[in-house]
């Protein structure tokens, strides 16, 4: 970091100690910026961007590893934990910023971000299935749950949307915020770990704090009402954390993981312009909710329980037999509930003239195999949302835990930085 | 971050800042704050901890500044920022060994500088490189001509050999001459591009031109010799050149490429140490957003010649400079080593300049993205060639 920026991150560091704890400005941001919010920590037992609030925007971006060898690998997570420490604390990338540094050579940050806030980045690492195979040594730590997921009734999968030995992450309340992060993190890569995909998105269709209101997906309705909440504890351990005991059942020595979480990932295109032609009944009845208040067609307000057993005219169900709401319901589905963290999309159109947007469905879960793949086989055979749904992307990943609070390493200047032994993301599983 | 984590970094900053301010104290982050005014180059402190120091140069004064880190005698320059603007600040990162300096500002760049002394005290860092840097770079300059005058001499005679093919109207044989020539050129583009309208006189691409401008050059010859079918040619059916303005073509790439060879062998040519390695990255650059798209051979499909072409000029220009690199930064010296042969081993996997290389429409996508994948490699660390030489 520069000096200049240096003097910049102290006065804010101290503004923010005064008046908040941990309010950091943007380091190269100037005078401006006492924030005092707009910063996630992003120490702790488990990582950040699972159940922080979720933030309006989203660019995740999934890897190939194309080195073959198991230190490079390593080297590139060491440096990635580092670099995500310092950018989701509102610091720039490198130690010398975007606009200082030896004049010959491109500037160790990109500079995009440098005059925004923090706004509430997080950086969230997953390992895909195909990272476990024979390169890297690693075939006898594959969790038993890290399964290759089963092909869906009526998925249309693109394989150039799919999978990666590595996914990031970025969410961000800036989307410029949140595309700065991974294009600084590839950058690091090259060499180590090409792009595979990346998906951007827009207007959070989760609300994952019991504080904020439900947003809505693209068809209109409010999603998520059912979510598991940060504020749930016992529901988090249940359903989204991995436990001790998951280690104890597998054949594999997954211990590694225990404290993380898997990551399932579902690009849905939604056939928005036949979705608008249908009659507001029928769009009702698909769902099983109300549009505008998102409350049960059982009746009661949005935080109502769903009642399926209540009857109308001719003793039909209220809320329809195969109605998304019914279908995708804890009591049909064995108990399980996800921490789904999605966003909309639009990627531009089709040849013709038709937006192809839709859900980029995002879901924490303990255990796929128990937690996912029932869920979605029920929902893609028989949820009658499906006619206006097209499944084009896919992939699953397992979620180290959290980097422990205090062992990040800091330069002279008190910020975190890149040392041989820094802690890094997944570190349990290069042991 | 946790509570504790933000207060210890809080602390951190606090105690940093007062090594900063204290004004004989050794700023703590290596940072050295150098104020030019008029009259005035005020430092932050006199002295530093040998190693990686930081200068952070402020034009405080109305004119345009330099700095420079002298050797002790006043004359030798060991590293300057110049053309620094009134009110802009710039950094100068030097590698610097224990020793006495003279530090000088100067204001309006005329005259010796308001110069003070600089003591650099040793901190136990191995600092390199511990050669002299500018007995070395000199030979590397040097070195780096004769392999250019070498490469445009071959240029020259191949391409007089093409050209002759080409108005014989011996069409087969210009298409052998045609990639394994032009070999040459992109060994060394960049210099040819340091001659302004050389360049697009002899290797514009169609796409590149606007219209009414006159197209000339080696890939006119290429659309010549491997002639599109008309869905790839706009919807309209290709005209071939007439005799003689193949003559007239042929005769000008001769001309232009003499052009080049008289000005390479000029005794006022020179190609300096920062322009070499920066050559490489831009060879690089051109691999990765012209040759692996495929776009640069677009109708003879032979970029595969040009990328080793591409990648044999970036070695050189890397390995005439490969002593100084390595006494700086061995790191980076041996990731370029290995970059370099992780990416001529997979060109190799695709053939070679004497026994000719797969076309690039035979490709697969996934050969495309390894390639891709092995450029990006090698071109990142090469970025940081220059700072590196200029830094040394």
């Amino acid at each position: 970091m520069s000096r200049r920026a240096f003097l910049g991150l102290g006065s804010a560091l101290a503004a923010g100690a005064a008046a908040a704890g941990f309010g950091l400005g943007r380091a190269t941001g100037g005078a401006s910026a006492p924030a005092a919010a707009g910063v996630v920590p992003f120490t702790g037992a488990h990582q950040a961007g699972i159940t922080t609030a979720a933030q309006d925007r989203m660019y995740t971006a999934a890897f190939d590893v194309t080195t073959r060898r198991r230190d490079e690998l390593v080297g590139l997570l060491r440096t990635w934990t580092v670099m995500a420490a310092r950018l989701t604390q509102g610091m720039a990338a490198g130690p010398f910023g975007p606009a200082s540094g030896p004049y010959d050579a491109p500037p160790d940050d990109t500079g995009e971000a440098s005059d925004l806030p923090p706004a509430n980045l997080t950086l969230t690492v997953g390992f895909g299935r195909s990272l476990f195979d024979e390169r890297f040594g690693l075939a006898g730590r594959l969790p038993g749950a890290l399964i290759e997921l089963p092909h869906f009734a009526g998925d249309d999968l693109d394989p150039a949307r799919c999978d990666g030995d590595l996914v990031v992450q970025a969410c961000a309340d800036d989307p410029q915020v949140a595309v700065h992060a991974i294009r600084n993190l590839a950058r690091a890569a090259f060499g180590v770990a090409a792009i595979r995909w990346t998906q951007l998105g827009y207007g959070r269709t989760s609300s994952t704090s019991t504080t904020q209101t439900t947003p809505r997906n693209l068809f209109g309705f409010k999603d998520g009402t059912a979510n598991v909440k940060a504020e749930e504890g016992e529901a988090l351990e249940e359903h989204v954390w991995v436990g001790a005991s998951a280690a104890a059942e597998d054949s594999a020595d997954s211990s590694w993981l225990t404290g993380g979480t898997y990551l399932v990932a579902r690009r849905i295109r939604m056939h928005i312009e036949t979705w608008d032609r249908t009659s507001l009944r029928e769009q009702e009845a698909l769902v099983g909710r109300t549009k505008g208040e998102g409350a049960p067609l059982s009746g009661g307000t949005e935080f109502t329980e769903p009642d399926f057993a209540v009857t109308g005219r001719g003793d039909a169900p209220l809320v329809p037999a195969d109605s998304h709401v019914r279908l995708a319901h804890p009591t049909t589905n064995g108990g399980v509930r996800m921490l789904r963290r999605g966003y909309n999309f639009t990627d531009g159109n089709d040849a013709l003239g038709r937006l192809d947007a839709g859900l980029f469905f995002v879901a924490f879960v303990r255990d796929p195999r128990t937690h996912f793949v029932p869920v979605q086989t029920t929902l893609s055979a028989q949820d009658a949302l499906m006619e206006y749904l097209q499944h084009t992307g896919s992939g699953l990943w397992a979620v180290p835990p959290g980097i422990p609070d205090g062992t990040l390493r800091t330069g002279a200047d008190g910020t975190p930085a890149f040392a041989a032994d820094s802690p890094f993301w997944g570190e349990a599983l290069f042991a | 971050m946790s509570r504790p984590a933000a207060a210890a970094l809080v602390a951190g900053a606090v105690l940093a800042l007062a090594g900063c301010v204290a004004d004989d104290a050794p700023a703590a982050t290596g940072a050295i704050a150098v104020t030019s005014t008029a009259d005035e180059c005020a430092l932050s402190t006199a002295q530093a901890p040998s190693g990686t120091l930081t200068f952070q140069v402020t034009n405080g004064g109305p004119d345009v500044t330099e700095f420079y880190l002298l050797a002790d005698d006043g004359l030798r320059v060991i590293a300057e920022v110049e053309n620094v603007g009134p009110g802009l600040s710039r950094d100068l990162v030097v590698q610097a060994r224990p020793g006495s300096y003279v530090a000088a500002c100067k204001p309006g760049m005329v005259g010796d500088g308001i110069r003070q002394d600089f003591t650099v005290t040793d901190s136990g860092v191995e600092v390199g490189p511990t050669g002299d840097v500018a007995e070395q770079l000199a030979a590397a300059e040097a070195s780096y001509v004769a392999y250019v005058k070498d490469q445009v001499g071959a240029l020259i005679t191949g391409t007089q050999e093409f050209a002759d093919a080409f108005v014989a109207g011996d069409d087969d044989a210009a298409r052998e001459l045609y990639a394994p020539v032009r070999v040459h050129w992109e060994r060394i583009e960049p210099v040819a591009e340091s001659f302004g309208d050389l360049d697009p006189i002899l290797d514009a691409r169609e796409a590149d031109l606007v219209e009414g401008e006159v197209w000339s050059g080696w890939h006119l010859l290429e659309k010549e010799l491997w002639p599109p079918a008309p869905a790839a040619n706009g919807g309209v059916k290709y005209t071939p050149l007439t005799a003689a303005a193949r003559e007239a073509e042929a005769a000008a790439l001769v001309e232009n490429t003499q052009k080049l060879v008289d000005a390479v062998n000029g005794p006022a040519f020179t190609f300096e140490a920062f322009q070499i390695t920066n050559g490489a990255k831009e060879l690089l650059d051109e691999v990765a957003t012209g040759k692996v798209t495929g776009e640069e051979e677009i109708w003879s499909h032979t970029d595969l010649w040009d990328v080793q072409a591409n990648v044999d000029g970036a070695r050189i220009a890397y390995e005439v400079v490969e002593d100084v690199v390595r006494d700086a930064d061995s790191a980076l010296a041996d990731d370029l080593e290995r970059r370099f042969g992780e990416l001529q081993e997979l060109l190799a996997g695709y053939g070679s300049i004497e026994t000719g290389f797969t076309y690039y429409d035979e490709l697969s996508a996934d050969e495309v993205r390894g390639l891709a994948a092995a450029v990006d490699a090698l071109s990142e660390p090469l970025s940081k060639l220059t700072a590196t030489i200029t830094g040394a």
